[in-house]
């Protein structure tokens, strides 16, 4: 009996936005842990979030590039999960009314593209890097909060190999589709 | 000259306008009055000079009192939680920042239910707050504290937050004037949330003059509160003495014996609804029909968002951590275990069984329909009337732990105060007796008057509150003992 490889993929793509999801703070990379936080993305009490309208509006160009429909109403849910890289319990993503439904990249159909904000950063003390044999672990908050789209695709994909090349189609939401969307170095395809 | 203490804010700021009366001097005396306390209104007081505020700016540096729930930089934000115990937020929560920029000065934080989920400030991890009138009873809650610190004098006035009834019914129970002002109409921003959708910011003063003037300087867009808005016109001072071509609503399900208004709280209610009438307003019988089941609703959409908002404390960041924890399961439960009350557990409980798969269309959608009845009702009532006026609170302050074991004759304190709540709607409570509760009493309580009107009517709800206020002419000396 042989089985066929049925594979669909979530992809988080991170937006080129100046500032984080839902406040002000700057979105840079490599800077000392915990210098780019705020009450709102530090989860404080009392602090509220506020919609990035650029990564609204570049979540739309995402959606515009697939051919897919945009929504006319669009709401963040909350989905609730503990976690230490999760400051308040959780995480605002959307549930039920995406930003984009439907569309095709290549020979994929791509299910729906929603937003959401990335989780902070845990670092394990251990020689390896590894939770289980960490003494103690340290929170960077400085990537919470970075806008991210959620294009989630169809299960159209039949092997490892197409699910690659497949995703070296990834252009289709990079700059050169006037969307500055980022690729960030782990999204890179890495042979198995 | 009277004692500076015995002068309204807004008489303060006229005397200090006219150079009677130094800002230093009136803080000095609050300040003393305040440190003095022996009601437990206060979580922390300031010291010789205000930690923050300043003179310059309409307030004149009268000294104001926030609610702990109210994030205040530098300064302990607690909550009345254990959880939250000694946690100095590094910013200042929207209200009470433009209060300090309109010229106020930080005097205290009061004391309050645990994240605002009680009726008595019997759920506080720092104590219960005690009435003023009678030491033996509640002041009702969650803005207990503040609304103590008001009635005694210790604080010429204080902001509170309104989720269910937090400010006016306290407001009742303590002969003072509560304001809960229409939904989105202050910022939250800062605001320690209990219940997103429905927690509001307010005043609770002396008179109604103080609210016009508190709640001028908290309204307002704030880019930091998507939910807030820009107030269509200026708080104005109320000045109507009369109530012509007024019409009042009295809604069956809202008021009477049968539907638990003690008799004297009914009494003054009705005594209340004659003076109307006497200043040239009609007052007409009318139906809110799913208005009784707002208790019902509220108490599945408050703990809801209660279970979400309250995810956040945690142990990893801020406030409590429970020490001997080897593992990050047991950092959260013994965090939680050790630093919620009772009540925050029980809502907790309530709202995540409420929101989980499978039962959410069963509670949380029901709910949420409910509320939509409710405001419809309102919307339609308000075709006919300018006001719905009911008892805020069905009873008068009642004894110190005559209620906790029974939590749901606790939530019935809200039973008045909630269908507002629910409909995001403006509503003010003002004191208009004084009455004796059914198992008797040596004195008798103050009892509280609610008027309610559609979104943005906070001035017309003023002026008429302005004008009962004038004809009642409630003695507050009870309070001020």
């Amino acid at each position: 009996m042989s089985y066929e490889p049925v594979i669909g993929l979530e992809i988080h793509v991170q937006l080129a936005t100046r500032t984080k999801m839902f406040c002000g703070c700057a979105l840079t990379f490599g800077e000392p842990p915990n210098t780019r936080t705020c009450p709102v993305c530090l989860g404080l009490p009392g602090a509220l979030p506020v919609a990035n309208a650029a990564a609204i509006h570049f979540g739309l160009m995402i959606g515009e590039a697939l051919g897919c429909r945009l929504a006319p109403r669009s709401i963040f849910h909350r989905k609730n999960y503990f976690y230490p890289d999760l400051p308040k319990g959780y995480q605002i993503s959307q549930y039920d009314e995406p930003l984009c439904l439907g569309g095709q990249l290549g020979d994929v159909r791509i299910h729906r593209v929603h937003l959401e904000e990335d989780a902070a950063k845990l670092v394990h003390a251990s020689s390896s890097g590894r939770i289980h044999e960490s003494r103690a672990s340290v929170v960077d908050f400085n990537r919470g909060g970075t806008p991210l789209a959620e294009m989630v695709s169809e299960p159209d994909l039949r092997s490892a190999e197409q699910a690659r090349e497949w995703l070296t189609l990834r252009c289709a939401v990079t700059p050169t589709s006037r969307c500055a969307a980022r690729a960030p170095p782990s999204w890179a395809p890495r042979p198995s | 000259m009277s004692a500076p203490t015995d002068l309204t804010a807004a008489q303060a700021v006229d005397a200090l306008g006219r150079g009677e009366l130094s800002a230093g001097e009136l803080f000095a005396a609050y300040r003393e009055r305040a440190a003095a306390d022996d009601l437990n209104a206060f979580a922390w007081v300031a010291d010789e000079t205000p930690a923050r505020g300043a003179v310059e700016g309409p307030l004149r540096g009268v000294p104001i009192a926030v609610k702990d729930l109210f994030c205040t930089e530098g300064v302990p934000s607690q909550a009345g939680s254990r959880i939250l115990e000694g946690y100095r937020p590094p910013y200042t929560a929207t209200a009470v920042e433009r209060l300090l920029g309109a010229g106020a000065t930080l005097l205290a934080k009061t004391n309050q239910d645990e994240f605002a989920m009680g009726s008595s400030n019997e759920n506080c991890a720092f104590g219960p707050v005690l009435n003023p009138w009678s030491r033996e009873c509640v002041p009702g809650g969650s803005s207990g504290g503040s609304a103590a610190a008001v009635a005694a004098g210790l604080a010429p006035w204080a902001i509170g937050t309104d989720t269910g009834g937090s400010n006016r019914q306290p407001a009742a129970l303590c002969g003072i004037v509560g304001l809960k002002p229409t939904y989105g109409a202050v910022s939250r921003y800062g605001m320690i949330a209990f219940a997103s959708s429905l927690d509001q910011a307010g005043p609770l003063t002396r008179d109604v003059t103080d609210a016009a003037l508190l709640l001028r300087h908290m309204v307002g867009r704030d880019p930091c509160d998507s939910t807030s808005l820009a107030f269509p016109e200026e708080i104005a001072t109320p000045t109507a003495e009369r109530l012509d071509g007024i019409r009042l609503g009295v809604p069956e399900e809202l008021s009477g014996e049968a539907e638990g208004i003690e008799p004297g709280v009914q009494e003054a209610f009705e005594r209340t609804l004659r003076t109307a009438e006497e200043l040239g307003a009609t007052v007409e019988t009318t139906r809110l029909r799913h208005a009784e089941h707002g208790l019902s609703a509220y108490y599945v959409l408050a703990p809801a968002e209660a279970s979400s908002n309250l995810a956040r404390y945690d142990g990893v960041r801020y406030g409590l951590r429970a020490g001997k924890a080897n593992d990050l399961v047991s950092l959260y439960t013994r965090t939680r275990h050790e630093g919620f009350g009772p009540e925050v557990k029980r809502r907790i409980m309530l709202g995540t069984f409420a929101l989980s798969s499978g039962y959410y269309d069963a509670y949380y959608a029901r709910a949420q329909k409910v509320r939509t009845k409710i405001a419809q009702d309102f919307a339609t009532a308000f075709e006919r009337f300018d006001f719905i006026v009911t008892p805020t609170a069905p009873t008068v302050a009642f004894g110190l732990g005559t209620k906790v074991a029974d939590p749901l004759a606790m939530y019935l304190n809200d039973y008045c105060t909630v269908p507002m709540s629910l409909a995001g709607l403006p509503a003010i409570s003002i004191p208009n007796g004084l009455a004796v509760p059914p198992q008797g009493g040596q004195v008798g309580l103050p009892t509280g008057f609610q008027i309610a009107g559609p979104a943005f009517s906070e001035n017309a709800i003023l002026d008429a509150a302005h004008a009962l206020e004038g004809a009642i002419g409630f003695d507050a000396g009870g309070g001020r003992a």
